[in-house]
């Protein structure tokens, strides 16, 4: 597991910045009509994302979602094939066939966005399963957002993984609204976290914009969770900067609030412990900035000068 | 080929039983199936082997069931997970058909899902509507998914072994009422029946009727009656429906030119229609001297009464009829 020092941090920082920098691109091909389908970015959430991935081991596993781009560039991914199955190319992760919503690399631990909300809960408790069959020591971290704590499948999958001590933590990114419904519309508790009573398990809420907060959280759960005491229920609070998906006009809040979320840039944030605390001087991590938007130029021709999945493969790969 | 003479039932804790042996990644997990050995005891004596690790009951979850399926399929391990009545598998869709059907393709073939949902499906139990249904071709609509439903106990255990063993999820379809019926099966513990594979239950000349499942042992039953009158009937089950042995109903309808379907699920959006058009289509319906008769579940909700009940799924009379119409030019 990563130690809370200053390589940890670069490197937390170095993919807090490839997320930014990769959904800027994918927005600012959104715009232009360049990608195909839709997407569902998570600029704001990257602490919340990328330091609990990096919280774990580099082997154990996690299920993404929708909004998963800074969860799956937070567990450790090719920015080059992420890129390309975004535009749909056969050297993508999906060869094409899965896009924004549906980026998997089992090889590291990485079980797959999911398009439907509430769809990774049961496959987490089953990923679990197999670590606790198989006594593999990994745990498995489960996302999902405040939305999908209101589907059946969460009640369904805590409870199993409560009452089979299954080695799992269910993240939940509670970014305050169910695509435009606020979360008071939508449960009567202010805090995800409390449903973890209800399956006798325990439940914390965190700043997910303070990255430190994450590691430190998810480290100590984690430890928790693979010592076999069962699965634990983390909430952390966030914010999108953008719309739900490409064709959102956010009517339903203010310009105010979504100002008063920048002032709180997860990205700043770390940038700023990182100074104060004499971990890395100004000039090293905007050189690291400006890298990482270079590897996402760079991601960027990768994919253009792919090649699109030839049309043979459509009926390839529905069975195994 | 050593046989034993038993039931459906025991024929499919046989294969179970003979894989989890074979393979300690095979467990199996649902509702009840562990001490108390399944709701139609179908799993009873194999938490005694294999314990509480490997025979799971799960809370009164088909959703999160479906779902951990999936998720410790897609991880490496083999599991049979049992969904106590083929009604409940709609609770469990979203993770057999959004979830385990699609990983593959959608991940760009990287990932496989090898996992079994066993379900008993079928009226004939006086458990009325929500307990009786046979949902089969939802499944069969779903690509990624493999569908078989057997109607002999060495089928059962033949095909929930290849089941087992495929590396797709299987929704394997249980007949309630077959639990109970006896037949010899092979003890060979490499007795496995490819998917897809068809067999000819009756080779016949007159005509060729395609069943599986509940419907078979009637068929049959209709088919052995006439053999007596002269009318020679080739009965045909295709034992699996995805994938479907085409090859082998083309064949049968080439020879006989004549084509009845029977099924107990609900005629309109069954499997029956599937089977019919896909003849139509083939190189068949030119050898084809009849018009296409479809016997299938009334389109009404199972009734409780067991004389409704029993009147809303195919008889072994209105078979017989149904043949000897067709082979007599009647309709």
């Amino acid at each position: 597991m990563a130690e809370m020092n200053k390589e940890t941090l670069i490197e937390m920082y170095k993919r807090m910045n490839h997320a930014r920098f990769f959904e800027e691109k994918v927005s600012w091909f959104f715009a232009r009509g360049m990608i195909h389908g839709t997407t569902h970015l998570s600029v704001g959430q990257e602490a919340s994302a990328v330091a609990a991935c990096m919280a774990l081991n580099d082997d154990d596993l996690i299920t993404s979602t929708h909004r998963g781009h800074s969860q799956v560039i937070g567990k450790g991914i090719d920015l080059n094939k992420m890129m390309a199955e975004l535009l749909g190319k056969i050297t993508g992760y999906c060869k094409g066939k899965g896009g924004s919503m549906h980026i998997a690399d089992l090889s590291v631990g990485n079980l797959g966005a999911n398009g439907v909300v509430g769809g990774g809960h049961s496959l987490a408790c089953g990923a679990a399963l197999t670590q606790q069959y198989q006594d593999t020591g990994k745990i498995v971290l489960c996302f999902f957002g405040d939305g999908a704590s209101n589907e059946g499948s969460f009640h369904e999958a805590l409870n199993l993984a409560s009452v089979w001590k299954l080695p799992v933590i269910f993240y939940c990114e509670n970014n305050l609204y169910g695509m435009s419904v606020p979360q008071s519309a939508s449960m009567n508790i202010k805090d995800v976290a409390v449903r973890a009573d209800s399956y006798g398990i325990p439940g914390h809420t965190i700043d997910g914009n303070n990255a430190i907060e994450v590691f430190n959280k998810i480290k100590e759960v984690a430890a928790y969770v693979r010592e076999g005491n069962g699965p634990v229920l983390v909430e952390s609070k966030t914010y999108r900067w953008l719309g739900h998906s490409k064709s959102d006009a956010q009517a339903y809040r203010t310009k105010e609030e979504v100002e008063s979320w920048k002032e709180k840039d997860p990205i700043n944030y770390l940038y700023n412990y990182m100074v104060t605390n004499d971990m890395a001087e100004k000039e090293e991590l905007d050189e690291l900035k400006k890298t990482c938007k270079q590897d996402i130029e760079d991601a960027v021709a990768f994919a253009n000068v792919s090649d699109n999945p030839p049309l043979s493969s459509v009926t390839e790969d529905v069975y195994a | 080929m050593e046989y034993k003479e038993m039931t459906y039932k025991d024929a499919v804790n046989l294969a179970m039983t003979e894989e989890m042996r074979k393979d300690e990644n095979v467990i199996l997990f649902g509702e009840d199936v562990g001490l108390y050995g399944g709701a139609f005891g179908v799993s009873v004596g194999m938490f005694e082997e294999f314990g509480p690790e490997r025979v799971k009951d799960t809370p009164i979850s088909e959703a999160v069931i479906a779902g951990c399926a999936a998720g410790a399929a897609v991880t490496g391990l083999r599991p049979i997970a049992e969904i106590m009545f083929m009604d409940f598998t709609t609770i469990a869709m979203d993770a057999l058909v959004n979830q385990a059907a699609k990983m593959r393709y959608m991940f760009g073939g990287k990932a496989q899902v090898p996992m079994v949902l066993r379900t008993p499906g079928g009226s004939g139990t006086g458990a009325a509507a929500q307990h009786s249904q046979s949902l089969e071709a939802w499944f069969c609509h779903v690509p990624g998914l493999k569908v078989v439903v057997p109607g002999t106990p060495a089928d059962a255990k033949g095909l929930l072994k290849a089941a087992i063993r495929d590396n797709n999820p299987v929704v394997f379809v249980e007949q309630k009422t077959l639990y109970k019926e006896k037949g010899e099966v092979p003890m060979d513990d490499e007795f496995v029946i490819p998917l897809g594979k068809g067999e000819i239950k009756r080779e016949g000349s007159d005509v060729t009727v395609i069943s599986y499942g509940r419907m078979l042992p009637r068929v049959l039953e209709a088919a052995d009656d006439l053999k007596k009158e002269g009318i020679s009937v080739e009965v045909v089950d295709p034992r699996t429906l995805v994938p479907l042995d085409k090859e082998m109903i083309i064949d049968s309808v080439k020879k006989t030119g004549k084509l009845i379907l029977v099924n107990e699920a609900c005629k309109t959006g069954g499997f029956l229609g599937e089977i019919s058009a896909m003849v139509s289509e083939s190189e068949a319906f030119d050898y084809l001297d009849a018009p296409i008769v479809r016997l299938a579940g009334l389109d009404v909700p199972v009734p409780y009464n067991p004389e409704l009940e029993a009147a809303i799924v195919p008889s072994v009379d209105q078979i017989r009829q149904a043949i000897v119409d067709v082979v007599t030019n009647k309709r």
